[in-house]
């Protein structure tokens, strides 16, 4: 199999010969970036782009409404253009009269957003299906077998593994929270490990959507976090001179408070773009060794090709294990914001004894 | 560096894409599938509690069972004892009631012979005083007539009783 792709890959070098010489930091980024129209495949001589809506709201200019095969050109219409420096680059703004830019309101349907609902209406579809199976059934009959089974082994294993342990007593209430959390991300990771359409949109490499997911751990912590988790933070157990006058250790609690969902939001988007740039880089280098001539360029597309392969099976793994850190450290978020000051208490007590 | 800013409009997409299925899948699709997990777990250990205890039971009535049938060979044995012992004792009850009964019989017989004996010797007695007395009348009737003739007479008269004897 692998000797048929290297096969296969050694015909590139003489098609691509022509190319101009490759710019692997254009196409990392490229990929890695959202982007305002999916973008399928190329030939030779057209490339195959699905056109999404761009939608912006400019102070200057109201609502805007286009397709973006507008921008397909030069990156210009109606007053915008594509940014390539500066804090948006890759972004739309507008031009205003005085020539300087202005970041409108971008609500345009992106990639990623498209990923995003993509993913959403298939992690709702696999779900419900599930769900359905269990309207039909009583607990007497037996356990379901194919998918079903496979969801259902799934979530009994982040339940007790992952979110009994961590949540502790009152984890039934907290329990479809983080599966969703867990199902959405997994579903998420592996659908930007696939480059076909409709999956290959960079979901989880993308900080919004992290950020997103970390903010639904970081209000469920602190809207039902109890009396005993707001005293920890605000008038922790510790000598009186670490808390007044000056409240350090308070400080240090809060900073804490939103240090957390931080952590969260940074480690999936990191692993999932560090991935992604690793498959991406690997990929690239059979276009910069085909310019170097069949001599360097076949072997080195073997190596990889093989290394692609190596790359895609642990990331399949990293994007299982960044699901499950994210569900655990959810959990544990919230387990901790439901301290049981008297429970705990006594099973120091038991342990001492 | 742009990588790493939030993009507004993905947030907001995000908000009502993710935040709609995470609702339907918080309120209506996770929790069926955990309650089921936990009612069958719940299911299976109840059901595992039912089989040990039907086990035990079933241990229970096999010793009950054992205890029964060396119980009830004892009692056949009793019975079977008991039977033999009654057969003795009635067929020895017999022996002697048999015995009692011939032993009467025999009495019986006994007697009856003696009293017909006694009838016989009654009749045979009143029979020869019968005779002594016609004998004695004919004596007498003949003395009257003639000594030669009364001892001829006598003597074909005892001649005569001996011949209708």
């Amino acid at each position: 199999m692998l000797a048929i792709l290297t096969l296969l890959l050694a015909f590139i070098p003489v098609m691509a010969r022509d190319a101009a010489s490759v710019d692997v930091k254009e196409i990392i980024f490229g990929h890695l970036k959202d982007s305002y129209e999916w973008h399928l495949f190329s030939t030779n001589s057209k490339d195959y782009i699905i056109d999404l809506p761009v939608i912006l709201y400019s102070r200057e200019s109201g609502w805007h409404f286009f397709m973006s095969d507008k921008l397909q050109e030069d990156g210009c219409y109606d007053g915008f253009h594509i940014t390539h420096e500066g804090a948006h680059a890759g972004k739309l703004v507008e031009t205003l009269p005085d020539g300087t830019e202005l970041k409108p309101l971008d609500l345009s349907l992106t990639k990623v957003a498209l990923g995003v609902i993509i993913n959403c209406l298939l992690l709702c579809i696999i779900i419900m299906c599930t769900a359905r199976w269990y309207r039909h059934h009583k607990e007497t009959d037996a356990a379901p077998r194919g998918f079903v089974g496979l969801i259902e082994y799934v979530v009994a294993m982040i339940v007790d593994d992952v979110i009994k342990p961590s949540v502790g007593r009152e984890y039934r209430r907290y329990a479809p929270l983080l599966l969703t959390l867990f199902f959405f991300i997994l579903i998420s990771n592996i659908m930007g490990l696939i480059p076909i359409f409709p999956a290959g949109a960079n979901v989880t490499g993308n900080i919004a959507v992290t950020l997103f997911l970390a903010m639904i751990t970081f209000f469920t912590v602190n809207v039902f976090g109890n009396r005993e988790y707001w005293k920890e933070i605000l008038w922790p157990d510790v000598p009186i001179f670490l808390k007044a006058p000056i409240p350090l250790l308070p400080f240090i609690e809060i900073i804490g408070i939103f240090t957390k969902p931080f952590a969260l939001t940074v480690r999936l988007f990191a692993n999932m773009t560090a991935g992604h740039a690793i498959i991406l880089a690997l990929t690239c280098v059979i276009f910069i060794t085909a310019n170097m001539g069949p001599l360097i360029g076949v072997p080195m597309t073997g190596l990889s090709v093989f290394f692609m392969v190596f790359m895609n099976c642990l990331e399949l793994l990293v994007a299982y294990i960044q699901a499950y850190v994210f569900t655990m450290l959810s959990a544990v978020f919230i387990g901790l914001s439901r301290p049981e000051h008297h429970e705990a208490k006594k099973t120091k007590e038991i342990t001492n004894n | 560096m742009d990588l790493l800013i939030p993009e507004v409009g993905t947030l907001i997409w995000m908000l009502i894409a993710a935040g709609i299925v995470f609702f339907i899948l918080v309120k209506w699709g996770f929790p069926m599938i955990t309650d089921m997990v936990d009612r069958r777990s719940d299911y299976i250990d109840k059901s595992l509690e039912a089989a040990k205890k039907a086990t035990e039971r079933l241990e229970g009535i096999q010793t009950e069972c054992d205890a029964l049938l060396k119980e009830t060979r004892a009692e056949k044995a009793r019975i079977l004892k008991e039977a033999t012992d009654r057969r003795e004792e009635i067929i020895a009850e017999a022996e002697n009631r048999a015995k009692e009964a011939g032993e009467k019989i025999i009495a019986d017989a006994r007697e009856q012979i003696r009293q017909e004996k006694e009838e016989a010797m009654r009749g045979l007695r009143r029979q020869v005083a019968e005779l002594s007395v016609q004998v004695a009348e004919k004596v007498v009737l003949k003395q009257l007539e003639g000594d030669e003739d009364q001892l001829q007479m006598i003597d074909r008269m005892i001649d005569d009783v001996k011949a209708g004897k």
